[in-house]
C-alpha cells in the first residue's frame, strides 16, 4: 500500500504501554489536586483494596489473552470461600488442607470450563455463564449467609505485613511477576498468545490449542481459589456473595490494561495497572463521597473511553 | 531376494493412494493416486476446484482424507494433527498466510517449536536463528518486527522461512509466488533450486506455467478432483499442459483487443488523495480496458479505493458517464454505479460464511425489495442467471462461499457487481491464484463488459496479463501516474522501467 507504518506503530505503542502513562498521570493529578490523597495510609489503603481484584484479574488475564473468557469467577470465588471457611472451622491445623482444597476446587472449576469450551466447542461466554448459574444455584440454595470461621492465625495473610508492606500486596505482585514469566517466557505462554491471535494458525503450526486453552482456564480457576483464600482471611469467614462483582470487574481490569477481548496481545502488568486505576477511582469516589450509582456510571464511562482509544484506527 | 538398493531408488518418498475428500456440496478429491520421488521438484497443476489445495492440506495433516492413504518412504502414515505431519518431515507454505500479525517474525517462525533453555523459551536463540535464516534467504527483515507491520511480500518470505526452518525433507508450496514481484520470484526460484540440491522434495502448486517449466522435474495434473496424468516436464509442452488441465485447446491466452472505442466512461481530473496520490488524471473510454501497472506500494489499490469511496479524496473531480460523482463511502460509490473487485477476496470480497446466493445478492438488495421485503423469486432468478453465465461451479446456490475454490469465489464476487449493473468496474488483481481456465473466462467477461459500455479498470502485477488485456496501460510510481502506453506497443521491459523509475534494462527472470 505504501503508507508509512508510523501511525500503526504509534497506535500499537499506545495500546501496549499507554495504560502505564494513564496510571502515572492519574497518580500525579491526584497527588497534586486531591485532598487527603497523598499520604502513606491512603496509598496502603488503595493497594490493599486492590488485592482481591488483582488476584482474580491476574487469572482472568490468561483466558482473555487466549481469546477466551471466564464469567464464572465471581461465584467460583464465593463458593470456594464458603468451602474454605467451612473446612477451616476455626482450627489452625485445618489451614493447610483448607488451602489445598481451595486451590484444587479452583483448578477443577477451570478444568470443567476449559473442557466444555474446547471439546464441545461452545463459546466461552456461554459456557462460563452457564457454569456461573449452576454454581450459583448450588451455592445460594444451601447458603444465605456466611458459614464457617477462620482461625485467628489465618488473619496474617490479609492483615500482616513485611517491612510495612502488606502481605496481600506482596502476594499480588509476586503472582503478577510469576504470571509475567509464564506468559512471556514459557512455551505455554507463547502458545497462549498464538491461540488468542488465531486458533487456526496456531493449530496448523502444531500447537495443541485445546490443551493450551484448558490450561488457561485452569489458571483462572486457580486465581479464583487464591482470591477466595485471601478474602476468607480478610473477612475471617466466607459467604455466598463475597465474590460478587469480580466477574465484570476483572474483565474490565484486563481490557483496560490493554489485552483486547479477542486476545493475542497485551500482558499482566497492564492488568495490574488497570486494577490500580480502578482502585484509585474507588478511592476517589470515597474521598468525594460519590454515591454508588454515580460510581457505576463513572466506571462504565472509563471502560468505554479507554477501549475506544485502543480501537482508534488512524485514517489512512 | 529383495534388492534393497533398487528398492531405495524406486520407492517414492511420498505416495498418495486413492485419496478422496468431500465437503458439504463439493467433492474436492476423488480417488487420487500418484507418487513423488525423493529430491524432485514436483509441480501440481490444474483448474480451480481441481483439488490441489485440498490435497496439500491432507498432506500437511490439516485435513484427514475420507478414503485412501498416504505413504512416506513406503510406509503408510496417518496424520491426526498438523504437528504429526511436521514431525514426519513435511512442511507447508500456504497461499493464505498462516501468520500471527501481533507476534514478531521470530515468534511466528518458531511457533510450536520454540527453542528452550531449561523451562523457559530461549528468546535470544530464537532471534539469532531467525536472523541467520533470513540472511540465508538474502532478505533484510528484523526478527523482532511485528508481522502485521510487514508488507505482503515480506510476510511471504517469513512464511517461507518458517517452513524452511522445520528442516523438513518434503516441502509443500501452495502458489508461493502469487503475491511476489518478479525480483522476489527470482529469489524463490533460486531457493527452490538450493533446497533441491540438499535433497529436499518439493511439491509445488502454481498457476504460472512459466515457473513450472523453469523449476519442476515432473508435473501432475488434477482436474475436477481427479488425477489426469503425471509426466516428466521434458515430455510435455505448455500447450499439452493447458489442454490436459482444461480438456480443450486454448490457442490464444487473451481475448482480442477492443475494436471500437467511444466516449469517456470515467474521467479522473487532478485527483489528490491523502498526501499520497498526487495529481492523477486519466480517462477510461467505452469499449476499452485500462490496465494499471506498478510496483507494490505505488498506490494502485489506494487509487482504486479512492474511486470506490473507501478513501477520503482531497481534491479533484470524478466524472462517470458525464455526471460528476463524489463518493464519500462505498455505499455512495455503489449507488453511483461503481463496483470494486478487491485483491483480498476472502476478507473484502466475500462473506465466507454466507451462501453463494447471499453474497451475489448483497450489494443489489435494494433493487429487489419493497418496504424492506426482498422478492425471493427475483433474487433466485438473478443468482441463477449470473451463476450460469459466469460458470460458477458448485452444487447449488446455498453452498457457503468458503467452500468454493479461488476461481469460483472470484466469479461470485464479479457476479455480485454485475447484479448492481455497475457502470465502472475496478478489478484489483482479478486472476491472482486462479487457474488458466477460469482466468480465460474472467478475461473474456471483462472484455465483454467493456464492449457493452462498462468502464473496466484493471490493476495487475502480472505483466503478461496487463499487456495481453489492456488497450491502454497506465503505470504508477510513488502515488503518481508516470507513464502511459498503448497496450499493443508495450513490452514488459518498458513497463518495468516506468514502474521502477530506472532507465537501465532490468533482466526479467521469468520471461513471458
Amino acid at each position: 500500500m505504501g503508507r508509512p507504518v508510523n501511525a500503526a506503530a504509534l497506535a500499537t505503542r499506545l495500546r501496549d504501554q499507554g495504560i502505564f502513562g494513564i496510571l502515572l498521570l492519574m497518580v500525579i493529578v491526584c497527588v497534586l489536586f486531591v485532598p487527603n490523597f497523598a499520604n502513606h495510609d491512603n496509598f496502603v489503603n488503595i493497594l490493599k483494596r486492590a488485592v482481591p481484584l488483582g488476584l482474580i484479574a491476574i487469572g482472568q488475564t490468561f483466558v482473555i489473552v487466549g481469546g477466551s473468557l471466564d464469567l464464572s469467577v465471581d461465584v467460583a470465588i464465593s463458593a470456594i470461600a464458603v468451602l474454605t471457611s467451612l473446612i477451616l472451622n476455626g482450627r489452625v491445623e485445618n489451614i493447610v488442607p483448607a488451602i489445598a482444597v481451595a486451590l484444587a476446587v479452583g483448578l477443577l472449576i477451570g478444568l470443567v470450563n476449559g473442557l466444555i469450551v474446547t471439546k464441545l466447542k461452545v463459546n466461552a461466554f456461554i459456557v462460563t455463564l452457564g457454569t456461573k448459574l449452576i454454581l450459583q444455584g448450588i451455592l445460594f440454595s444451601n447458603f444465605n449467609n456466611f458459614a464457617g470461621k477462620a482461625p485467628i492465625e489465618f488473619d496474617r495473610l490479609a492483615y500482616g505485613d513485611i517491612a510495612g508492606i502488606p502481605f496481600g500486596v506482596i502476594l499480588m505482585f509476586a503472582l503478577a511477576a510469576t504470571a509475567f514469566v509464564v506468559l512471556r517466557l514459557t512455551k505455554f505462554g507463547h502458545h497462549l498468545y498464538a491461540v488468542g491471535g488465531s486458533q487456526e494458525v496456531a493449530r496448523l503450526s502444531g500447537v495443541r490449542t485445546d490443551r493450551v486453552l484448558i490450561g488457561a482456564h485452569m489458571l483462572t480457576g486457580l486465581g479464583a481459589g487464591i482470591a477466595a483464600i485471601f478474602i476468607v482471611s480478610l473477612l475471617r469467614s466466607g459467604g455466598p456473595h463475597v465474590g460478587d462483582g469480580y466477574d465484570l470487574d476483572s474483565i474490565t481490569a484486563v481490557v483496560v490494561g490493554g489485552v483486547p477481548l479477542a486476545g493475542g496481545r497485551g500482558g499482566v502488568w497492564g492488568t495490574i495497572a488497570g486494577v490500580l486505576i480502578l482502585a484509585i477511582l474507588s478511592n476517589l469516589f470515597n474521598i468525594f463521597n460519590i454515591g454508588a450509582f454515580a460510581q457505576q456510571v463513572l466506571s462504565g464511562a472509563v471502560l468505554i473511553l479507554v477501549v475506544a482509544v485502543y480501537s482508534f484506527r488512524v485514517r489512512k | 531376494m529383495i534388492d534393497y538398493t533398487d528398492n531405495l531408488q524406486n520407492t517414492p518418498i511420498l505416495a498418495i493412494k486413492g485419496v478422496t475428500k468431500t465437503f458439504p456440496g463439493v467433492t474436492a478429491l476423488a480417488d487420487v493416486s500418484f507418487d513423488c520421488m525423493a529430491g524432485e521438484v514436483h509441480a501440481l497443476v490444474g483448474e480451480n476446484g481441481a483439488g490441489k489445495s485440498t490435497l496439500l492440506k491432507i498432506l500437511s495433516g490439516a485435513y484427514r482424507p475420507d478414503q485412501g492413504t498416504l505413504a512416506l518412504h513406503g510406509r503408510d502414515v496417518i496424520f491426526r494433527h498438523p504437528s504429526e505431519a511436521q514431525a514426519a518431515g513435511i512442511s507447508i507454505i500456504y497461499q493464505e498466510f498462516n501468520l500471527l500479525p501481533d507476534r514478531t517474525v521470530a515468534q511466528n517462525i518458531f511457533l510450536g517449536r520454540e527453542p528452550m533453555r531449561g523451562p523457559f523459551v530461549d528468546q535470544a536463540a530464537m532471534r539469532h536463528q531467525t536472523a541467520a535464516l533470513l540472511d540465508s534467504l538474502n532478505v533484510a527483515i528484523d526478527p523482532a518486527a511485528m508481522v502485521g507491520s510487514l508488507r505482503i511480500a515480506q510476510q511471504q518470505v517469513v512464511e517461507i522461512a518458517k517452513a524452511l526452518s522445520l528442516k523438513a525433507n518434503i516441502v509443500l508450496m501452495d502458489e508461493p509466488t502469487a503475491a511476489l514481484s518478479l525480483h522476489e520470484v527470482d529469489h524463490l526460484m533460486t531457493l527452490v533450486r538450493r533446497l533441491k540440491a540438499r535433497g529436499i522434495t518439493i511439491l509445488y502448486i502454481s498457476h504460472r506455467l512459466d515457473e513450472v517449466f523453469a523449476i519442476a522435474d515432473r508435473v501432475t495434473i488434477l482436474k475436477d478432483g481427479h488425477w489426469v496424468t503425471t509426466r516428466p516436464l521434458a515430455e510435455v509442452t505448455r500447450h499439452d499442459l493447458v489442454r490436459l488441465m482444461v480438456g480443450r485447446e486454448l490457442d490464444t491466452y487473451f481475448p482480442s483487443k477492443a475494436v471500437t472505442i467511444g466516449e469517456p466512461v470515467l474521467s479522473v481530473d487532478h485527483l489528490f488523495v491523502s498526501d499520497f496520490l498526487k495529481d492523477i488524471s486519466f480517462t477510461v473510454r467505452r469499449g476499452e480496458i485500462v490496465g494499471i501497472a506498478g510496483l507494490e506500494g505505488s498506490g494502485r489499490t489506494f487509487l482504486a479505493r479512492a474511486l470506490f469511496g473507501a478513501e477520503r479524496i482531497g481534491s479533484g473531480t470524478l466524472t462517470l458517464n458525464g455526471k460528476t460523482i463524489h463518493p464519500h463511502s462505498p455505499r455512495e460509490a455503489i449507488d453511483a454505479g461503481v463496483g470494486f473487485i478487491s485483491e483480498d477476496r476472502k476478507h473484502e470480497g466475500l462473506a465466507l460464511g454466507l451462501s453463494i446466493r447471499a453474497n451475489m445478492a448483497l450489494p443489489s438488495l435494494d433493487r429487489r425489495q419493497r418496504l424492506g421485503w426482498i422478492a425471493q423469486s427475483m433474487e433466485r432468478q438473478t443468482v441463477t442467471e449470473l451463476s450460469r453465465s459466469l460458470e460458477v461451479r458448485a452444487a447449488n446456490e446455498q453452498v457457503e462461499a468458503q467452500y468454493l475454490s479461488g476461481g469460483n469465489q472470484q466469479k461470485v464476487v464479479l457476479a455480485k457487481w454485475l447484479a448492481t449493473e455497475a457502470k465502472l468496474l475496478i478489478f484489483d488483481e482479478p486472476t491472482r491464484g486462479i487457474d488458466v481456465g477460469a482466468k480465460a473466462s474472467i478475461h473474456q467477461l471483462m472484455r465483454d463488459l467493456a464492449a457493452r459500455g462498462v468502464g473496466v479498470l484493471m490493476i495487475s502485477s502480472d505483466l503478461p496479463e496487463i499487456i495481453g488485456m489492456s488497450d491502454r496501460i497506465l503505470v504508477m510510481r510513488n502515488g503518481s501516474l508516470v507513464s502511459e502506453f498503448m497496450g499493443a506497443d508495450s513490452s514488459e521491459q518498458q513497463i518495468m522501467q516506468a514502474a521502477t523509475g530506472t532507465l537501465s534494462d532490468e533482466r526479467l527472470a521469468v520471461a513471458s
